[in-house]
């Protein structure tokens, strides 16, 4: 890895990846293995970027062992396990989390010096012609310039300079009450009561968490349904088990206001008409996260953005300017690693001459809420609009062997399927691991797969992907097990 | 044992090409099922079973053809499923039915499907379901353009490539209508690197084309134009429409105007309205006005009986039903039979002008095209008006062209003057 030391003419390289987020960390490997010489630049002190750091990793860590601390407390003794004084060490549980975050931002080091990538640890800045400057600081508008501590003349650049999360006005981040994902992974101490704005994956997923560890959480969505843009049916059964779980979901009430008490926060909410005042320890703000193009001066360079200032891009990923590239968070399309990941890649073997081009159809979605929740494809409604004629069948997980024996049988697998041809045009699941059962799912729309693919392949009894299989055979009409 | 004989298929056709079986040897009928499809080059024909019983011969396979009255196949009235040992499913001399739907979980077992060929998994990738569909449906997988990732053939595109040949299909079109027919589905994108797709002619393609030449080759085939001044029936049209509407429940168009006319011109001139039959010229007093109609079953045309004795308000009445036979795959052997004459109007895609080719053994067509805004001279001066090019194809054997022109002519005339439609 190392620096490269500041002198006065750019060092020429192949590739120079704006960012070291999985998109750009991913890109710059595929760009490495294709024998491109390739740098990478990140500001921040690792690499990862907010999946690695602040996102998928250590949510996922914290819903794991959120979900252990739940099943000692509930679960447990009906399997005939009988635990007592069973506690909470919380400063244990974030800091193994922690651990696992610095597993994985070291193990991209190491994937780079595998690969023989270069990190250049600096702020990095587009300039005309494919110059990339990396400046030991953030560059202050107006401010003294930035110590430069090297400069790059890309034959191709890629743009990976991802998302931030967007902010209330009256609810700016501090990160000790007014929290961001970085502050929701990081509460030193269980709420008595946490306030989430946004009924979206990140409130819902961090919302559980900080629940099972014995917070009072109340959800709070502008829109009259929580996950907006999934599958209605799917919906409908995950505000019902949350709210068994015990998340008070206010569905369709808006935030008016809000602001720092003096041991805690309040928001004030209008639903109908009414409004409250709701109070609480700290108040996560996860209503969306928008673009974010640091040392990407758009304007001078001429680099064609939309509204939001995504930067625009086909689908070989190619900006309007020459041998420009971008992915991930700053482009068009849903936030998701794995897509920022698949772009990655994309962009990467187009710049080295292969003829690849994206496949937006198959991106599937998650929620790492328990039971979880995975969908890929068209939402029922999105079909019915389309005016196509469709299928659907479902299978319930409580008709599962395997699921029965897990004790989870909350949930169901859907398929929707174009009634002529049987084409696979929606998956959505609900239900224990679907985030894994959907991976399948993905795979036969890639292949541009019909439900007779899988519900005539052979899945291994018992496991719950059986009831994958069985809703694929609901979509012919022909289950077995219901 | 009951016999099921090849139905009288409408006036001058005795045979047929038996294009779909829908029940195989040992199936269980009941009164009512369509037992097989039968195509002629105008119509498919279904034939029903008049008897409940068990299938028990087949005596024609698809592709076969076959004359009027000939045995298709013979019902046991007395069997029912399970008992009949004399019919084997691997004796059946027919290949499986093509095409039938996916069984549903109630049907007894199929016992073809295990002895079907199987693709060679090397040769060719295709999905698990799309090797079933490929093997009921005796479709060659090395014929078909994957749409999968990396070119692997899905169910999909068997089943898409079904709908743009199968006879099913055509039995009953989607949209077939007087308006422009939609555009028809594009064929599945081919592979990247592949720069042609072949695709087997259906039957109907095949009859179609060899009636087209037919006609090109069997006639002196000749085609005279001239053009028509819309002005006076558009303000009729304009002015009655609403009202006949209202009163008679009927959209007044102007095929209507067009039939009238041409049923005029024809008694002016009957050589157009005229057949030739070997040595001899058929002279026909009536007019069953023949009107062409694109669908996406291909080309038909379907007449109008006595046009000729018919008021304005029947013959619109009459396109309005026959349309609707059309687009519900109800068009019987007598629609489709017995016409004298035909109109086409190729104005409803937008031509401006061309030549049609006569429906042979017809020897007149006549074709309408698009009406268009365009600068005429009026007592010498410059008018705008709006002018459609007509086109009488006809067969120069037995019409000399100053009839052919003078028939144009007299319809021109009608049209131009429509009050002169009542003088007559």
């Amino acid at each position: 890895m190392g620096t490269s030391a500041t002198s006065s003419s750019p060092t020429s390289v192949d590739v120079v990846v704006i960012g070291g987020g999985p998109g750009g960390y991913v890109a710059a490997i595929r760009a490495a293995q294709l024998g491109l010489s390739t740098v990478c630049v990140e500001y921040d002190k690792t690499l990862g970027g907010t999946c690695v750091n602040v996102g998928c990793i250590p949510s996922k860590a914290l819903l794991t062992s959120s979900e252990h601390y739940e099943f000692a407390q509930h679960a447990a003794a009906s399997h005939g396990i009988g635990l007592s004084g069973v506690t909470l060490d919380l400063s244990t549980m974030l800091k193994r989390k922690d651990d696992v975050v610095g597993q994985n931002t070291r193990g991209i080091e190491y994937l780079f010096k595998k690969n023989k990538i270069t990190w250049a640890k600096g702020f990095g800045t587009l300039k005309a012609g494919n110059v990339v400057e990396v400046t030991r600081a953030k560059p202050d508008a107006g401010g003294p310039p930035a110590e430069k501590i090297a400069e790059y003349q890309a034959k191709s650049v890629i743009i990976a300079t991802g998302s931030v999360p967007i902010e209330l006005p009256f609810l700016k981040f501090d990160e000790e009450r007014v929290l961001s994902n970085v502050g929701a992974l990081a509460i030193p101490k269980v709420p008595n009561h946490l306030i989430v704005i946004g009924g979206g994956v990140i409130g819902l997923e961090l919302g559980s968490v900080w629940k099972r560890l014995g917070a009072k959480v109340t959800v709070v969505e502008l829109l009259p349904a929580i996950l907006p843009g999934m599958d209605d049916e799917l919906v409908k059964e995950a505000d019902r088990t949350f709210k068994k779980q015990g998340l008070d979901i206010r569905t369709g009430t808006k935030v008016i206001g809000g602001g720092r008490t003096e041991t805690g926060v309040y928001i004030e909410v209008e639903k109908d008409g009414k409004t409250e005042r709701i109070e609480g320890d700290h108040v996560l703000v996860s209503v969306g996260r928008r673009p974010v193009t640091s040392g990407i001066d758009a304007k001078a360079l001429g680099l064609n953005v939309g509204k939001r200032g995504e930067i625009l891009v086909d689908d070989q990923m190619r900006t309007n300017l020459p041998n420009v590239y971008a992915i991930g968070d700053c482009v068009p399309g849903p936030m998701l690693a794995h897509k920022a990941e698949d772009e990655g890649v994309i962009a990467a073997e187009v710049i080295a001459g292969m003829h690849v081009h994206m496949h937006y159809k198959s991106i599937p979605g998650v929620v790492y809420t328990w039971p979880e929740i995975a969908a890929v494809g068209l939402t029922e409604k999105q079909v019915k609009e389309s005016g196509r004629e469709y299928r659907t069948g479902k299978f319930p997980f409580s008709a599962n062997g395997r699921a029965r024996s897990m004790g989870e049988t909350t949930g169901f697998v859907k398929f929707i399927a174009d009634a002529k041809t049987d084409e696979l045009l929606g998956a959505h699941m609900i239900g224990p691991n679907v985030s894994e059962l959907i991976s399948e799912v993905v795979l036969a729309f890639e292949y541009r797969g019909s439900s007779e693919d899988i519900g005539v392949t052979v899945h291994a009894h018992p496991t719950l992907s059986e009831v994958t299989k069985e809703a694929a055979l609901a979509t012919l009409g022909r289950a077995l097990h219901i | 044992m009951i016999a099921i004989k090849v139905p009288t298929l409408g006036e001058s056709i005795v045979e047929a090409t038996v294009s779909r079986w829908l029940k195989k040897e040992g199936d269980a009928i009941a009164i009512g099922d369509t037992l097989v499809e039968l195509e002629t080059d105008k119509i498919t024909v279904e034939v029903p079973a008049m008897h409940a019983g068990v299938l028990k011969k087949i005596a024609h396979g698809e592709g076969d053809v076959v004359k009027v009255d000939e045995l298709l196949a013979e019902i046991d009235e007395n069997a029912s499923v399970g008992a009949s040992s004399g019919a084997s499913a691997a004796s059946a001399p027919v290949a499986p039915p093509a095409g039938v739907p996916a069984p549903k979980p109630a049907e007894p077992s199929k016992p073809a499907a295990p002895s079907a060929p199987r693709p060679a998994p090397a040769e060719v990738r295709a999905s698990p379901a799309a090797q079933r569909v490929a093997a009921e449906q005796n479709v060659d997988l090395s014929t078909v353009q994957g749409t999968g990732r990396g070119g692997v053939i899905s169910k999909p595109d068997i089943i898409e490539r079904g709908q743009q040949s199968a006879p099913v299909d055509v039995v009953r079109p989607k949209e077939p209508t007087f308006e422009p027919a939609p555009a028809a589905e594009p064929p599945a994108p081919a592979a990247r690197g592949t720069r042609e797709t072949r695709e087997k002619m259906t039957t109907r393609r095949r009859r179609i084309a060899e009636h087209l030449l037919e006609s090109q080759h069997a006639t002196a085939h000749l085609t005279t134009f001239n053009e028509i001044d819309m002005s006076a029936v558009s303000a009729l049209r304009e002015r009655l429409k609403e009202r006949i509407e209202k009163e008679q429940g009927v959209k007044l168009s102007f095929m209507p105007f067009f039939v009238k006319a041409a049923c005029l011109a024809l008694k002016s001139y009957p050589i157009v309205n005229a057949q030739i039959d070997g040595d001899s010229i058929v002279y026909k007093h009536y007019v069953n006005m023949g009107i062409a109609v694109a669908s996406d079953a291909g080309l038909v045309v379907p007449n109008l009986k006595d046009a000729d004795k018919k008021g304005m308000l029947q013959i619109s009445r009459d396109i309005v039903a026959v349309a609707k036979r059309a687009r519900d795959g109800k068009l019987t052997m007598d629609d489709l039979t017995g016409g004298t004459f035909t109109i086409t109007n190729g104005g409803v895609f937008g031509s401006l002008v061309s030549t049609p080719i006569l429906n042979y053994p017809q020897v007149g067509i006549l074709g309408l095209h698009k009406t268009q805004d365009r600068p005429v001279a009026i007592g010498g001066k410059v008018e705008i008006r709006p002018m459609m090019y007509v086109a009488l194809s006809y067969d120069h054997r037995v019409i000399d062209g100053q009839q052919a022109v003078l028939f144009l002519v007299r319809v021109k005339e009608l049209m131009e003057d429509p009050g002169s439609m009542l003088i007559d």
